[in-house]
Order: C-alpha cells, then sequence, then structure tokens
C-alpha cells in the first residue's frame, strides 16, 4: 500500500543494508593458485540435473576431460580439473547442499596436462546453435554463486524477447574482491565475452554496472568500451554501494527502473543479467576453446596472506588455507562464499565448486538471541518489501501456511533482516525453515 | 588424525548472514535513557530534591520488580538491558514532583508498570501497552487526590499564570502570551517532571532521531496533527504542543517499538490517531490525560493496523496488471 507517497521515497531500491565492506585484496592481483595433490569433484555443482560420472576406477585423466555427463537440459558437464588417476567415485555429501552426490576423486600427478582443446569459434562465421552448443559443452554456469547452468539462460522460452543485458560487476557482498580483479585484469575478455552474449540473443543494449566503490573499475572498463567502440551497445553504470546490489531483481530495478515481477524471473521484463566471471568464462570457452576447470577466488579474512587466486574446483580448503599462509589464531569459522550468503564449512577437507568464489575466515562469534522488539530494521533492510519478523514468529509456533500469506516465498535469503536486527534473532534460518516446511505441507496438498 | 578432529571440532557452523550489525538492544535501551536525561536534570533543576527522589524511586523500584519477577517468578535469566530503566524513568517523568511521604505510590506505580503491563505479558517485546503508560493511568486512577494537588511552582517562574491546582486541565482554550510561551518552551512552568521543556525533550528527541533509533515520522505527525486540529477547533496551537506531556509523548512514547506499528505507513496512521485522540480528550475529555489515554488506546490498535498496512512486496503492482489484463482478455 502507498500513503502519502512515502513508499515512493523510500522505495525498495532504498532498502537494503550497508555492512563494512573490508575488501582486503582489492589492490592484490591475481595469481595462480596451487595445485592440490587430490581433487574432489562433486558431479553437481549446479542447479539441475546431476551429473553421470563417465569415468572408471584408476582411469588416467587430463586436465579439461569430460568426467560427468550432463543429467538433463537443465544442467552442465564437469571436467576433469587436473591431470591424474580417478582414485575412486563415490557418494559424498554436497558441500553446497547438503546432500548425498556422486564424488569423482582424482590423484593429481603433478604434470598438468591438458587434454587436446575444443577448436576455437569464430564470433562472425559461428551460428547461435554453435555457440550456445560451446557455453553448454564448456559447462559454463553462473559464478556468481547461483551456478544456473548458462546454456539455459542464454535460451529463453519463446516469446520472451531480452532487450536489455546487465554485466553485474556490483560485488556487493563485503570482504570478495574477486569480481573486482576480474574487471581490472580481464576488461578485454569480459567486453569480448559480451558480444558473444549480445549475438547469441541478438540484443544490442547492454550496461555493465558496477558500484562505485570501485572507481579504478569503472573508469577502466569505460575507457575500453571507448578503445573498442562499443559506445553505442555498451554503457558502463555506476550502482550505489548497499547490500544487496548485486542480486539479479535489485540490480534490475536499480539499472532500468522495472520489477521483476513476483514469482518471475528477469526474462519476464526482458533482462538478461550476467556476472562476469560467467562472461569470461564464455569468452574463454569461445575464443580460446577452454572448458570450465578453474575460476578466480578471494581467500581473506582472518588468513595470513589474504589474495586473489585462480582454483582448480575439487581443490579442498585446506589447501588453499595453506596456500594463503593459513588460518590466523583468531580464526574459527570458515565460508564458502561471502559473510552475507556463504555457507559455513564443518570441515576444510571439503572441495571448493563451480559457485564457490571466497573462502572467507571469520572470527568466532556468537549471538544471543534476544525476543523481538519490533523495532522494525528488518522491514526497512528488506530489499523484497517482507516482514522478515512476521516469518520468525509464525515459524517459531509452526504456523507455516500462514507465512505464504505474507508471502515468504518472495524471500531471497540475502541477509539483511538478520544483518540489521538489534535482537540478533537468525531471521534468515526461521525463513529457511518456514520456506522448505511450506513446499512440503504443499507437495502433500497437491499430491 | 587427532590434530584434524580438534580442528573440525573449532569451527562453527550456522545459518547465513555471519555477519551482524553491531546494534543491540542493549544499546538502543541505553542511547534512549542518555536521550532523556536532558529532560530529567531539567526537571530537577525546576523542582529541586522531590523530583530527584521521584525519578530515583520510579528507577530502582523498576529494576527490583523485573529482578524478582525473571528470577523467582519465571525462574530465567535476569539480564540488564535498560528497559526496565527506561521505564522506570519514563514513569518517572510522567509523575508529578511528589512529596517524599507519597513517594510509595510511585513505586507501586512502577510494580504496576513493570509486573502488569510488561512481565505477565511475556516481558520485553510483548507487551501491548506502553509500561510507563500504564503506570500513570493507574497511579491516576488510584490516587488521583494525591496527583492533583502535587503539582508545584517551577524554579524562575516569573509568570502568574497557572497558580490553579493544574496548568493542564482546561488551560489549553486561552492564547498565551509570549513570556508565557517562552516559559512552556524553556520548561519553568509547573507541570509533570520531566514533561515541562519543550527545549530539552526536542533536544533528546533529535538525538534518537539523528541516530536512527526513532522514526521521524511519528513526533511529526503527532505534533503536526495536535498543532493544526488544535488551531482549527479554535485552541491555541503553540500552548498546545509546548504544554502537557505532548512532546514527551511524541518523541519518546509513541515511538517506542514494542507497542506501536511495524511499517511507516502504520506509524503514521498510529500518530494520526494519535493527535487526534489527544485534541479531541483534551477538548471534551474531564481528565487532563489527553496524550497518555491517546497512545493508550492507539496501543490497542496497534495490531488491527499492522494488519492492513502490510508492505507491498517487490513485483507486486506489475503481477496485479498482468492479472487484470489476462482476465481482460
Amino acid at each position: 500500500m502507498k500513503l502519502f507517497g512515502f513508499d515512493l521515497l523510500f522505495g525498495h531500491v532504498q532498502n537494503g543494508v550497508k555492512p563494512p565492506e573490508r575488501k582486503l585484496t582489492e589492490k592484490k592481483v591475481i595469481e595462480k593458485g596451487p595445485m592440490p595433490g587430490e581433487v574432489i569433484i562433486p558431479l553437481s555443482q549446479h542447479i539441475g540435473a546431476p551429473c553421470k560420472s563417465v569415468v572408471k576406477r584408476n582411469q588416467e585423466v587430463k586436465v579439461g576431460e569430460l568426467i560427468g555427463e550432463p543429467g538433463g537440459f537443465v544442467s552442465a558437464p564437469i571436467h576433469s580439473t587436473v591431470s591424474g588417476k580417478v582414485l575412486r567415485t563415490s557418494q559424498m555429501v554436497n558441500p553446497v547442499t547438503g546432500k548425498p552426490v556422486d564424488t569423482v576423486i582424482i590423484e593429481t600427478d603433478g604434470k598438468d596436462e591438458w587434454a587436446e582443446p575444443m577448436k576455437t569459434l569464430d564470433l562472425k562465421k559461428a551460428t547461435v546453435e554453435e555457440l550456445l552448443g560451446r557455453i553448454k559443452e564448456a559447462g559454463i554456469v553462473g559464478l556468481g554463486g547461483a551456478t544456473f547452468p548458462t546454456h539455459v539462460k542464454l535460451s529463453p522460452p519463446p516469446g520472451k524477447v531480452i532487450r536489455d543485458i546487465i554485466v553485474n560487476g556490483c560485488e556487493c557482498e563485503p570482504y570478495i574482491t574477486s569480481d573486482h580483479r576480474l574487471l581490472l585484469e580481464k576488461g578485454k575478455e569480459l567486453l569480448k565475452g559480451l558480444k558473444i552474449i549480445m549475438k547469441v540473443l541478438s540484443c544490442d543494449r547492454s550496461h555493465i554496472a558496477i558500484e562505485d566503490n570501485k572507481p579504478d573499475a569503472i573508469k577502466h572498463i569505460s575507457d575500453l568500451v571507448v578503445k573498442y567502440k562499443l559506445e553505442k551497445k555498451v554503457s558502463v553504470v555506476s550502482v550505489k554501494s548497499k547490500y544487496p546490489m548485486g542480486a539479479e531483481k535489485t540490480l534490475a530495478k536499480y539499472v532500468l527502473g522495472k520489477e521483476v515481477p513476483m514469482g518471475g524471473l528477469p526474462f519476464d521484463i526482458g533482462v538478461l543479467i550476467q556476472n562476469v566471471g560467467t562472461i569470461i568464462a564464455i569468452h574463454d570457452a569461445v575464443h580460446k576453446g577452454k572448458p570450465l576447470v578453474e575460476r578466480v577466488m578471494t581467500i581473506t579474512g582472518e588468513v595470513n596472506g589474504p589474495k586473489n587466486i585462480t582454483v582448480r574446483f575439487g581443490t579442498p580448503i585446506s589447501t588453499l588455507l595453506e596456500y594463503c599462509g593459513g588460518m590466523s589464531s583468531t580464526g574459527g569459522e570458515v565460508i564458502g562464499g561471502g559473510a552475507m550468503m556463504g555457507i559455513a564449512q564443518y570441515d576444510l577437507e571439503n572441495p571448493v565448486t563451480k559457485g564457490t568464489n571466497c573462502i572467507l575466515v571469520k572470527k568466532k562469534v556468537d549471538w544471543e538471541e534476544r525476543d523481538c522488539i519490533k523495532c522494525s530494521r528488518c522491514i526497512d533492510a528488506c530489499p523484497m518489501g517482507l516482514l522478515p519478523t512476521k516469518y520468525a514468529k509464525l515459524v517459531k509456533v509452526g504456523r507455516f501456511r500462514e507465512c505464504e500469506d505474507f508471502y515468504i516465498e518472495n524471500c531471497v535469503e540475502c541477509g539483511s533482516c538478520t544483518y540489521s536486527c538489534p535482537a540478533k534473532i537468525p531471521l534468515v534460518q526461521y525463513i529457511k525453515v518456514g520456506k522448505a516446511q511450506l513446499a512440503k505441507i504443499k507437495r502433500k496438498e497437491g499430491n | 588424525m587427532v590434530e584434524e578432529k580438534e580442528n573440525k571440532e573449532m569451527l562453527q557452523a550456522r545459518t547465513s548472514p555471519h555477519f551482524r550489525s553491531p546494534l543491540s538492544v542493549e544499546k538502543i535501551m541505553w542511547v534512549v535513557v542518555i536521550a532523556l536525561l536532558p529532560a530529567a536534570i531539567g526537571g530537577i533543576y525546576y523542582f529541586g530534591i522531590n523530583a530527584l527522589l521521584v525519578i530515583l524511586t520510579t528507577v530502582i523500584t523498576s529494576i527490583l520488580t523485573e529482578f524478582i519477577i525473571k528470577k523467582w517468578v519465571r525462574k530465567g535469566k535476569f539480564v540488564m538491558d535498560g528497559s526496565a530503566v527506561l521505564t522506570g524513568l519514563l514513569l518517572g517523568l510522567v509523575l508529578p514532583p511528589l512529596e517524599p511521604q507519597y513517594l510509595w505510590m510511585a513505586a507501586l506505580g512502577s510494580v504496576i508498570a513493570i509486573g502488569i503491563a510488561k512481565e505477565a505479558f511475556g516481558g520485553l517485546g510483548h507487551n501491548i501497552f506502553n509500561p510507563a503508560l500504564v503506570g500513570r493511568t493507574f497511579m491516576t486512577a488510584s490516587f488521583a487526590g494525591v496527583l492533583g494537588t502535587a503539582w508545584m511552582e517551577a524554579r524562575g517562574n516569573t509568570v502568574d499564570a497557572f497558580t490553579g491546582a493544574t496548568p493542564l486541565a482546561g488551560a489549553f482554550d486561552h492564547m498565551a502570551t509570549s513570556m508565557e510561551y517562552k516559559s512552556l518552551f524553556l520548561g519553568n512552568v509547573g507541570g509533570c517532571i520531566g514533561e515541562t521543556s519543550a527545549l530539552l525533550l526536542m533536544a533528546g528527541g533529535l538525538l534518537l532521531i539523528l541516530l536512527r533509533i526513532i522514526d521521524w515520522r511519528i513526533p511529526l505527525f503527532y505534533i503536526g496533527v495536535v498543532f493544526s486540529l488544535s488551531g482549527l477547533l479554535g485552541g491555541d496551537p503553540v500552548r498546545h504542543i509546548f504544554a502537557g506531556g505532548l512532546m514527551l509523548g511524541a518523541f519518546f512514547m509513541a515511538t517506542d517499538y514494542v507497542t506501536t506499528p511495524l511499517t511507516k505507513n502504520g506509524k503514521v496512521i498510529f500518530a494520526v490517531g494519535a493527535g487526534i485522540l489527544t485534541v479531541a480528550i483534551r477538548k471534551w475529555g474531564s481528565l487532563p490525560e489527553g496524550v497518555c489515554f491517546s497512545i493508550l488506546i492507539m496501543n490497542s490498535v496497534t495490531p488491527l493496523i499492522d494488519r492492513y498496512t502490510k508492505p507491498q512486496p517487490f513485483g507486486f503492482i506489475k503481477k496485479k496488471e498482468e492479472e487484470k489484463k489476462e482476465v481482460g482478455k
């Protein structure tokens, strides 16, 4: 409801929070990461059907060799990230979803031999189908963290036309600097990759959105756009530094002023949003024939030498921490991903996957949960205009069905509410429980 | 292997986010207490030792009541989160400077405020009515005689305008002189301990607005409605906003988190409703309790306001339009 125009004045774009940025590694050039002795590759590193193993025990594999075949359309193949010998294939707990998944464990031989690269494609001659096929073949998924298979995202359903492409270079999470460094170091590849996407979607309007806390990146990319004479098609947009600016719906609203309808996806308003890292991966797949076997990651927080490094998927977290000087004595919580949405790791032998953009070590802190004092900070912070405290109250007493009336399913779990709560209530946790229980109830009713 | 095990035990795992703002309930409560201190000190300056004794009585009794209830009745943990201090301080500020032999009334008021209005409902966060105002209402109802005659002349009051038993009752409709306005603004007039100085209350209120502890809409709409409505009804709008408990109520009571609506729109409705009720009670009511009663009445409709001011989720309008279009087709 809008009353006296206040929702306009303090509308959703104004919402969100401003956690401390703590970009410890923003000036650190991307380095080549460690070569792990053993990689643990879960055969599901994306949203969608898990892959089927195509390797056998004791089989020799090279870097980039296919080890997991996609299990459906919404799926992405998985390649070996090292050269060596397959030790075994077994069920292990997926560090992201917490569910058991087939996992291939490969022992590295130290030679780092690459498999024959795929044939490079000429952007002018290649057809859209060829380009999409290549993106699929290279196993590219959204590297911002959502890990949605990119070839699916780039094939919108019939009737949906993409009119705007937004390149997501916001990196609104505290600590992480991998996209910032990519913007500075791989600007050329980014623009070439963007051209591929524009060809695939036959869309010639794109916006590169960068938060205004990265003026060097904004300037660098603007200069490159001019240098490659792309001014007519590509604009660089400086967006406000606020969390969660990098969330798709928030970003689309900020850049284009359009709201993605409830329960919809950005293509419903003709927008496609891709992360910087994903676009550079597309460039590498098309112009270099390189499958997705590594990504840039920020290792930061309570480690002795925070760094931005390229990491092969499947590397155990402990290897990465060791490479960066080890955990400092104050560290007690290891998070795969950012401080706001990352997943706390219970085991340092867990591997990193395609969606891991950061390994953050934090101090051990305990917050005591208090009763809600109805200060409404969570409501003011929610970028989706929801009532987090209401969900917590309903979930605590098991009234899951009622959560639907308050649109709990619209929550993007960005954590702004929990961050701002003075009573330290783990609101996101309650919301996750509420969503899962509501889905269960709905499934039952559907049967 | 042993090392690895230790390492595993060391790691902390919980749901995201792993980052929290430094703000806590305690901090908020203590900042509000600090914001009230200028008015409290002003009251002590104007009314002397009696005022200090009243405030000390209400604060100490409030803390003790909360401690006893938390520790022995509910067998829980007592946390000095500042909320009991705040309730006690607020109650002290809305009382007249009682003479020492009547201090037990103030103490009883605090017991009612904390024991009945707050803890009986489940403690901080669960109360429906503002505890301090419930305590004050209880005292007005029980000790009307003492409370009605306990007003005393403030120090340095040169204007002989309010010589009656209470400067509040019935006095709103006569136009004041500029000297009176000045007294009302600075606070050297008779009245409740913390209600006299509009200046000191506004200073505290502005601090809270600047620190984003309270929402500016509530005081603005509350005071604005009282000002314009009292003017329309032929009263003296300036006296209406500076005299009586409006400033204290608008900045510190109508902005209480627990007993007011959640959303910004709800807060505006709350403030407008309280403003209308204040003027109505002052004009037509028989007790000089406009602000106190108006806030309590609005407290009781807060759940209703919350129900009808559910915020619109992101992307809601568009969907509605689309549905309409589909229906149209």
